[in-house]
C-alpha cells in the first residue's frame, strides 16, 4: 500500500480508517518531540528601511519544522528581503530573527557563516558562478571545506541526479538554459542536506513544464526529506501545485505526486501573503481562496 | 552628505576592506590557487603592454632629450638621464597606469557583475567570505606582480633608449649603456620597487571596493568600473608624489 511509506512522513495526515492507528501514533510522536515544536525560522516584529523607504513593517511569522511557507506578494513587497534576512545577507533595523530557536539577529559575519551552512538558498536567476563549471559550482561548498575529491564527486553526482541534470556535469553555466541553471542552483544549495531551504522566485521566467519540475523538487524536499522551506513566488500555478499535491514513493521505489483528496490532506504547506512589507494574510490555501479581501481577490484572479 | 564626509566614509570603507583582506590571508583556508591564477592573469597577461609601453617611452625620451643634451655637449650623459627618469618615475608610474587600465577595470567589472547577478550573495550564502576568497588573492597578486612588471618596463625602456641612440643618433653602443650603469644607484632601484608595492595595494583595494559596492544593475557595473579606473589613476599619481618625497627623506638625497 503506497500510503504505508507516507504515514511516517511528518506533515501528511491520513484520515484513512485502516491506518489511523499509525497516523495517530505519528501525530503523537510529532507533538511529543519538543525539538519539532521549535520553529525552523521565526521573525519577531522585524522592521527594515532602505533609504527612508520602509521595506518591512513589523513582520512576524513562523515556519515550523518540515513546513513549507509560500510567501506571495507583488513585486517590491519585501519577499526577497525577507529571505535575505534569514541568511543574514542584510540586517534588520529592529526585531528578532530566529533560526532553529537561535537568535541570529546580531550575529557577526563569521558567526553567521556557521548558521548559513545549515540553510540552502536558491536564488532568483540561479546565481551560478560564471567562471566555474557545473561540477565546480555544485562542489563549491565541499571544495571550500577541503573535502577529498572522490567524495566530492560522489556527492555532486548524487545532487545532480536529484535535479535530473547529471549529463550537464561538465558544462559551463553559460551553456545552460534558464531552467537548467535554476536546477543547478538547487543542486548547489542542497549539498550537505540542509534542513532549511529558501526559494527566491525559483520559477520566474520559466516555461510551465520547467516551472512544474522545480515545484516537484520543492515538494520532494518537503514530503520526503522533511525540509522546512520558504518559497517566495508570485505565480499562481506554483501555489496550486504546492498546496494540492504531495510526493510519495510508490512500491517500485519511484517518486510520484498525488493530488490532495479524500484520503490525504496536506497540512505542511501554509501561505503567507505580503503587501507593502506587512502580512495581509496567513493561513492555508483554502482560507486564502475564500478570502474577502479585495487585493487578495485581484492577486489570485489577476483582475 | 558633503564631500568631506563622503571622502572620510570612503576612506574608512577602503581601510576596513584592506584590513579584512589582510587578516584573511593569515587564516585557513589559504587561497593559494586563486592567488596564482590571479598572478597569471595580472602579471603574465600584462607583460606585452608593459614591455611596449616601456620600450617606446624610453625611445621617445631619448629622442626628445638628445637635442638639449647635444647643445650642452653632454650627449655622453644621455643614458644617465633616460635611465634615472625611467627607473625612478616613468617605469613605476606608467606601469601602474597601464595595469590600472587593464586590471583595475577588469577586477571591478568582474566583482561588479558578480554583485549584480547575486553571485556574491550566493557565495556568502554558501558560507564563504568573498573578501577572503576574491579580494585577498587579487590584492596580493597585484602586490607581487606589479614590482616585477615595473622592473621589466624599466629594462624595456632602457633597451628602447639604447636602440634610438644607436640607430637614430648613431652613438656608439657602449656610450649609452655605460652612462646608464654610472647614473643609476641602488637607492633608485629600491625606490623603484617600493613604489609599485604601494601602488598595487592602493589599486587593488580601490578596484575591489568599487566592484563590491556596485549598485543598480549593468549600468552600475559600468559606473563602478569607470570610477575605479579614474580613482586608481589619480591616486597612483598623487601617491607617486608623496612617495617620491618620502623616499628622498628616507634615502637622504634631494637630487
Amino acid at each position: 500500500m503506497m500510503t504505508q511509506s507516507s504515514i511516517d512522513r511528518p506533515g501528511i495526515y491520513s484520515p484513512d480508517d485502516q491506518i489511523s492507528e499509525h497516523a495517530a501514533e505519528s501525530t503523537f510522536r510529532e507533538i511529543d518531540d519538543t525539538d519539532r515544536a521549535i520553529p525552523a525560522i521565526e521573525f519577531r516584529n522585524v522592521t527594515m528601511t532602505f533609504d527612508d523607504r520602509p521595506v518591512l513593517n513589523n513582520l512576524s511569522f513562523k515556519v515550523m519544522k518540515g513546513e513549507t511557507k509560500i510567501i506571495l506578494g507583488g513585486s517590491g513587497c519585501g519577499k526577497s528581503t525577507t529571505i535575505k534576512l534569514v541568511l543574514g545577507l542584510i540586517k534588520p533595523d529592529s526585531g528578532q530573527i530566529l533560526v532553529n530557536g537561535e537568535d541570529v539577529t546580531n550575529y557577526s559575519e563569521e558567526q553567521m557563516t556557521r548558521v548559513r551552512k545549515k540553510i540552502g538558498m536558491i536564488f532568483q536567476e540561479g546565481a551560478l558562478f560564471d567562471s566555474l563549471s557545473v561540477y565546480e559550482n555544485v562542489a563549491f561548498k565541499l571544495h571550500e571545506q577541503g573535502v577529498p575529491e572522490d567524495r566530492v564527486e560522489t556527492e555532486v553526482r548524487r545532487m545532480l541526479r536529484f535535479v535530473n541534470l547529471e549529463a550537464a556535469i561538465d558544462n559551463m553555466p553559460a551553456e545552460l538554459s534558464g531552467g537548467m541553471r535554476r536546477r543547478v542552483g538547487i543542486a548547489r544549495a542542497l549539498v550537505g542536506d540542509p534542513k532549511i531551504v529558501m526559494f527566491d522566485e525559483p520559477t520566474a521566467g520559466l516555461d510551465p513544464p520547467t516551472a512544474r519540475t522545480i515545484c516537484e523538487l520543492a515538494m520532494k524536499l518537503r514530503d520526503l526529506e522533511d525540509v522546512s522551506s520558504i518559497f517566495v513566488t508570485h505565480e499562481m500555478n506554483n501555489l496550486d501545485y504546492l498546496t494540492s499535491e504531495y510526493a510519495v514513493v510508490d512500491e517500485a521505489g519511484e517518486v510520484i505526486f498525488e493530488k490532495e483528496g479524500e484520503r490525504l490532506c496536506l497540512i505542511n504547506c501554509k501561505v503567507l501573503m505580503m503587501r507593502d512589507g506587512q502580512v495581509i494574510f496567513s493561513g492555508t490555501d483554502e482560507t486564502l481562496r475564500h478570502s474577502e479581501d479585495a487585493y487578495i481577490h485581484r492577486f489570485l484572479r489577476g483582475h | 552628505m558633503n564631500i568631506a564626509t563622503r571622502f572620510l566614509l570612503e576612506l574608512q570603507e577602503l581601510s576596513l576592506l584592506a584590513a579584512r583582506a589582510a587578516r584573511g590571508l593569515f587564516k585557513k583556508p589559504h587561497y593559494v590557487p586563486e592567488t596564482i591564477t590571479q598572478m597569471d592573469d595580472i602579471g603574465v597577461g600584462s607583460l606585452t603592454i608593459v614591455v611596449l609601453t616601456g620600450f617606446f617611452t624610453g625611445g621617445v625620451l631619448t629622442l626628445q632629450t638628445y637635442q638639449t643634451l647635444a647643445s650642452y655637449g653632454a650627449v655622453d650623459q644621455l643614458g644617465y638621464l633616460v635611465g634615472v627618469a625611467l627607473v625612478r618615475e616613468l617605469g613605476p608610474v606608467l606601469t601602474a597606469l597601464m595595469v590600472t587600465g587593464r586590471v583595475v577595470s577588469a577586477i571591478s567589472a568582474e566583482l561588479g557583475s558578480m554583485v549584480v547577478s547575486e553571485q556574491i550573495d550566493a557565495m556568502r550564502a554558501l558560507g564563504t567570505d568573498p573578501v577572503r576568497k576574491l579580494v585577498g588573492p587579487r590584492i596580493l597578486a597585484l602586490m607581487i606582480t606589479l614590482p616585477l612588471l615595473t622592473l621589466i618596463a624599466d629594462i624595456a625602456g632602457i633597451a628602447g633608449g639604447w636602440a634610438v641612440s644607436i640607430w637614430l643618433f648613431n652613438l656608439p653602443s657602449s656610450m649609452f649603456m655605460s652612462s646608464v650603469r654610472d647614473g643609476i644607484t641602488t637607492d633608485d632601484i629600491q625606490g623603484g620597487i617600493i613604489k609599485p608595492l604601494f601602488f598595487a595595494f592602493l589599486m587593488g583595494t580601490i578596484a575591489c571596493h568599487k566592484g563590491l559596492r556596485t549598485e543598480g544593475g549593468t549600468v552600475g557595473v559600468g559606473r563602478s568600473t569607470t570610477t575605479a579606473v579614474v580613482t586608481a589613476s589619480i591616486i597612483v599619481i598623487i601617491a607617486d608624489f608623496l612617495l617620491a618625497r618620502a623616499l628622498q627623506l628616507v634615502f637622504g638625497t634631494t637630487t
